[in-house]
């Protein structure tokens, strides 16, 4: 079966940018995006997920390089400063490339 | 000591001993929505049934404690403490809003020594919930002079938060049914809220133990703060409650409610209102020091100093 390269563009993110991050990556080409209730620790503390001020989530855009990259600059820019914020991406295989 | 503070003991010593114990977050959540509707609703069916006519000026009265209360807080956090602009805000904001739970427990303690109160009492819950927070972030704007802010989805954060919403829905839903609808509901929204409160206290137990860290990052005059804070809140709202002539319950409920510092709605909008205040001072002075304070000691204080008013 052909596959077809794209980029997974993952952010995990304090629970309380969820609905911004969502605006922006629809905004800034994003087809579609999966969230994840998720919970972990870093640099900024642990994150237990306990309560609602100590939620995160995990924000997953499958989309093109160059869209991968405006979003990728857009979160540095706006959030990386003042929040838990961690973004990484990988090369993944899709079977419907229009899709994305 | 009323046993629901027993259950806030227990979440307490198991996290400090490090058991496994965890509720699950989803529990959490449904137990807020639980709690913030019962408690709603309550307040509605006894609307329906007593309508009140002094309420008008109360209602302005509670607006202005809200609006007051982050006022109060700031020099004090910004002089005194030498916290930055934008930290003294975000701290005065969670001091401006209110916290459901420890309304919740101060209603049980006057159901345990016959202390009624006016039945209203909800709906100052949900109208002190939003100044403060709007308040405070007003000032860390100011202080901060830069970004501009985007009121409208503040507006919307704060107002339309679940508290508020399930505050006012529950009201409107317990108004508009009345006690004899109400009936086949009161097993579930009357006769477990104590049971739901209590585990819900043994989570919040679980919680504050759980950032005894921050407390220690926050230094003593947070800690002092987290202290002095609830009574001149609760000083401040006796008064008021006496001026506006609120029963001796109703003044004490006004009191807690002056005293008590948000940890659902307050965190989230700060957050995002003022990113770059730090969420762990605000939530160890509010949820590890204040809270704690108030279910344990500060209620029966209030109490007494609502009474002392109206003698």
């Amino acid at each position: 079966m052909e596959t077809h390269k794209k980029i997974l563009l993952v952010v995990i993110a304090e629970a309380a940018l969820e609905r911004q991050l969502v605006a922006d990556v629809k905004r800034l080409g994003a087809h579609g995006y999966t969230v994840i209730d998720v919970r972990g620790g870093g640099a900024r503390g642990a994150r237990e997920a306990d309560w609602d001020a100590d939620r995160s989530i995990q924000l997953e855009v499958i989309c093109d390089d160059s869209v991968a990259q405006t979003i990728s600059a857009h979160i540095h820019q706006s959030y990386f400063n003042d929040y838990a914020v961690t973004i990484f991406t990988a090369d993944v295989s899709v079977l419907r490339p229009q899709k994305f | 000591m009323d046993p629901v503070v027993y259950f806030f003991v227990l979440g307490v010593v198991a996290r400090l001993l490090r058991s496994d114990l965890k509720l699950p977050g989803v529990l959490y959540e449904s137990l807020t929505i639980y709690l913030l509707l019962a408690i709603g609703i309550k307040g509605g069916v006894e609307l329906a049934s007593h309508p009140h006519g002094a309420m008008l000026g109360q209602i302005m009265a509670a607006l202005g404690v809200g609006v007051a209360l982050p006022l109060l807080a700031y020099p004090v956090l910004r002089f005194g403490g030498k916290f930055d602009g934008c930290n003294a805000a975000a701290i005065a904001a969670h001091y401006g809003s209110v916290s459901v739970v420890t309304f919740a427990v101060a209603v049980t303690y006057l159901g345990r020594h016959n202390e009624s109160y006016e039945a209203y009492m909800p709906l100052f819950v949900a109208l002190l919930e939003a100044p403060g927070i709007i308040v405070g972030i007003f000032l860390g704007r100011m202080a901060e002079g830069g970004r501009e802010l985007r009121w409208p989805a503040l507006l919307r954060e704060v107002l339309l938060g679940k508290s508020i919403v399930l505050l006012l829905g529950g009201l409107a839903i317990g108004w508009l049914a009345g006690p004899q609808t109400i009936a086949p509901l009161k097993p579930f929204f009357y006769d477990l809220f104590k049971g739901a409160l209590c585990l819900f206290l043994l989570e919040m137990g679980l919680i504050v133990a759980a950032r005894a860290g921050d407390l220690r990052k926050a230094g003593a005059f947070l800690i002092g703060f987290g202290l002095m804070m609830p009574l001149l809140g609760g000083a401040l709202g006796a008064t008021v409650g006496w001026l506006v002539q609120l029963s001796v319950g109703g003044t004490t409920l006004l009191a807690v409610l002056a005293a008590s510092a948000s940890y659902i709605a307050a965190p989230a909008a700060v957050r995002l209102a003022l990113p770059q205040a730090n969420p762990g001072l605000s939530l160890a002075a509010a949820l590890g020091v204040t809270f704690p304070f108030n279910i344990i000691f500060g209620i029966p204080v209030y109490h007494a100093m609502a009474r002392f008013l109206h003698n």
